[in-house]
């Protein structure tokens, strides 16, 4: 009898295990099909190289009003890099969200996919894979971009490589993560709900680090930026590309790399299991509204 | 599992509230009111109703897209609420009347990728869906891009995406709606040869349509405003009706006053339709001596007789019967 049990719970946990692989391949197909759509492919170097680096630039031009046109310090590199990598947190967080609503209200398919034996945070976490992608070609021509043409001090040789990989993969796992709370969050809003994750991720711009030092803010402010994945995780990429000159910076100068990478896991460990959570929750309480194949009528 | 019945509610109820303004009080709208019914396996069940009287409201609850407000819903053996996951890998269902799919996809491509869903290999379902494809007439659109397709085409794309699972218990909510009389026809017969091939296929489908229900129910539910008002095989249904005949009319254009024929005992029910040149009326009658005291109300009024036939009790009279008016009448919202 116990043996019974203990095979059905494996039986479960392995089907549990296939739903979500299946989940996620097939919606990161599904991503990729939709992302790489471009009946136009000059729109797509638009959208994926254009914007991005006119953003940088603005971001440069405003810079150099400040700071009297002073390229050279430290606070540049760490505005551009800061900069550059927050394309991550509008391509992946608002990638995974994303999903609810382009399922739901423009291709309708989303309560078909929500009665198919799919694990549901695995489907939308798929569905952000593309945009990871598109936003790494992004990332990488905005941080080309300025050093080629806006003198950004970054030595390809001294970069931390290692650091760099594994902050870069444990912060877009943490990002997934956000956008599946954003998505469960968007499921149980019923209407005109597009501009949620673009909110959330302009808001978290300004408290994460990424073009100023925290202690820029006002004192009240800066523990939201201290209790952000994002803050640590922003901190960790500049050093591992341009080391000393991050550590300039007073905000985190206290802590060791190892120290910084602990705080982010635990972080990240903490806001996913939250994340998860608040997810769970909310498609309960879209099944017990009728939210899921609710469509807006304009 | 097969003996357990496919589908079974139990004081199903519904309710939904809807938020007006801010400050008023939510209002309850109850969309179902404890519906007990039970499918069994290898049942083609229809669910016949107008619109807005719960349909798919119920399937909704029954494919684990809603909870019930109160009351127990089991499919296949599990409850919707707390066994929502055994149920989805047996089910499928379709949706008539909406474009859903991903437009730049082909047609093999969006049927692939829910295939996917499902854990059916690849190159078996790829199989499937080019026999389904060819079985509703799209053959030749495997690699059409689904946006290019008509209304009428997705929709058939749609029908194939819920039969290629091979589910156990399929949930059609109005599969015809808006197909052309052609199309609607070949999904009629698509359905009904899907059930032949194998016994324990379950489906519940529901319908506004009485003919629908009619040739290809094995038992139908009639429901109205979330009430279920009867459940049985058409047959059967239409059987209640015997003690009553049913006379069509048609009579020279005249114009109709409410209460005409109240006069005369025994009419159980009348309705009228204006058409070109003539009147059409309709006149449920507890049994045939009543027609002379009817035809010689029309003459003292001056409208002539231009036709007469009596008729079988459809499942449309049984609605009438049950409900005190047509279906398109309390679609218009008409009150009895
Ligand atoms: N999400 C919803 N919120 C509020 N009322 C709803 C909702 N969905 C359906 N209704 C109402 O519930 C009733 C039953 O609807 P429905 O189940 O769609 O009927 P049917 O499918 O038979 O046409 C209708 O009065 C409809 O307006
Ligand atoms: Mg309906």
């Amino acid at each position: 009898m116990q043996a019974e049990t203990s095979m059905a719970h494996q039986n479960g946990a392995t089907r549990n295990l296939r739903a979500m692989g299946r989940s996620f391949l097939t919606a990161a197909w599904l991503g990729w099909q939709i992302e790489s759509n471009w009946t136009d492919p000059f729109l797509f170097a638009i959208y994926s190289v254009v914007k991005p680096v006119s953003g940088a630039a603005i971001l440069v031009v405003m810079y150099g009003i400040i700071s009297g046109g002073d390229f050279d310090s430290p606070l540049f590199a760490y505005i551009f890099l800061g900069n550059a990598f927050y394309i991550y947190v509008g391509s992946v967080m608002t990638g995974v969200s994303w999903a609810v609503l382009d399922d739901r209200e423009h291709y309708k398919t989303l309560k078909y996919i929500f009665i198919a034996p799919i694990h549901a945070p695995s489907y939308l976490m798929g569905r952000g894979v593309a945009r990871f992608l598109t936003g790494t070609i992004s990332v990488i021509v905005t941080i080309a971009a300025g050093m080629l043409f806006l003198n950004l001090q970054l030595d390809l040789r001294a970069v931390d490589w290692p650091l760099f990989f594994a902050a870069l993969g444990m912060g877009v796992i943490m990002l997934a993560n956000l956008g599946l709370l954003l998505a469960g969050v968007t499921l149980t809003i019923a209407n005109h709900v597009w501009f949620v994750g673009d909110t959330v991720a302009g808001a978290l711009y300004l408290f994460s680090g990424a073009i100023f030092p925290l202690d820029v803010l006002p004192v009240w402010l800066r523990p939201l930026g201290f209790a952000m994945p994002l803050t640590y995780w922003l901190e960790l990429l500049r050093r591992s590309l341009v080391g000393d000159v991050a550590q300039a910076f007073p905000t985190l100068a206290g802590l060791s790399n190892a120290q910084l990478f602990a705080i982010l896991i635990g972080l990240s460990l903490l806001f996913g299991i939250l994340a998860f959570a608040i997810y769970r929750w909310c498609e309960h309480a879209a099944r017990e509204r009728g939210l899921i194949d609710m469509v807006t009528n304009y | 599992m097969s003996d357990v019945a496919a589908i079974r509610t139990e004081e199903l109820t519904r309710i939904y509230k809807i938020r007006g303004g801010k400050k008023s009080d939510p209002k309850e709208l109850v969309a179902l009111k404890d519906v007990d019914i039970q499918v069994e396996r290898g049942e083609l069940f229809g669910l016949l109703g107008p619109n807005g009287a719960g349909k798919t409201t119920l399937i909704k609850v029954l494919t684990t897209l809603l909870a019930p407000t109160k009351g127990r819903a089991y499919v296949a053996g599990y409850d919707v609420i707390k066994d929502p996951h055994e149920i989805r890998s047996r089910i499928n269902m379709v949706s008539g009347g909406e474009a859903s799919g991903y437009g730049l996809l082909t047609v093999r491509e969006n049927l692939w990728m829910f295939s996917q869903f499902y854990g059916i290999p690849s190159k078996a379902a790829n199989q499937r869906i080019k026999e389904l494809l060819e079985i509703v007439g799209l053959g030749d659109r495997l690699n059409t891009k689904s946006s290019d397709l008509s209304s009428g085409m997705r929709q058939k794309m749609n029908i194939v995406r819920g039969f290629m699972t091979d589910p156990e218990i399929l949930f059609l909510d109005e599969p015809t709606l808006g197909l052309d009389v052609g199309a609607a026809r070949d999904v009629r017969n698509f359905i009904r040869d899907w059930m032949r091939q194998e016994d324990e296929r379950t489906i519940l489908l529901t319908t506004h349509y009485m003919v629908e229900a009619d040739e290809l129910c094995d038992r139908v539910a009639i429901i109205n405003q979330g009430k279920v008002l009867a459940c049985d095989t058409p047959k059967a249904l239409k059987r209640q009706l015997q003690q009553v005949v049913i006379f069509q009319l048609q009579v020279s254009p005249c114009t109709v006053t409410p209460g005409m024929f109240d006069g005369i005992q025994g009419v159980r029910n009348f309705n009228h339709a204006h058409e070109d040149g003539y009147t059409t009326m309709e006149f449920t009658l507890e049994e045939d001596d009543i027609l002379p005291a009817v035809i010689h109300q029309l003459a003292e009024r001056d409208i002539h007789l231009l036709n007469l036939d009596k008729r079988q009790p459809s499942l449309e009279d049984v609605f009438v019967h049950l409900v005190g008016m047509r279906m398109e009448e309390v679609e218009r919202g008409e009150t009895g």
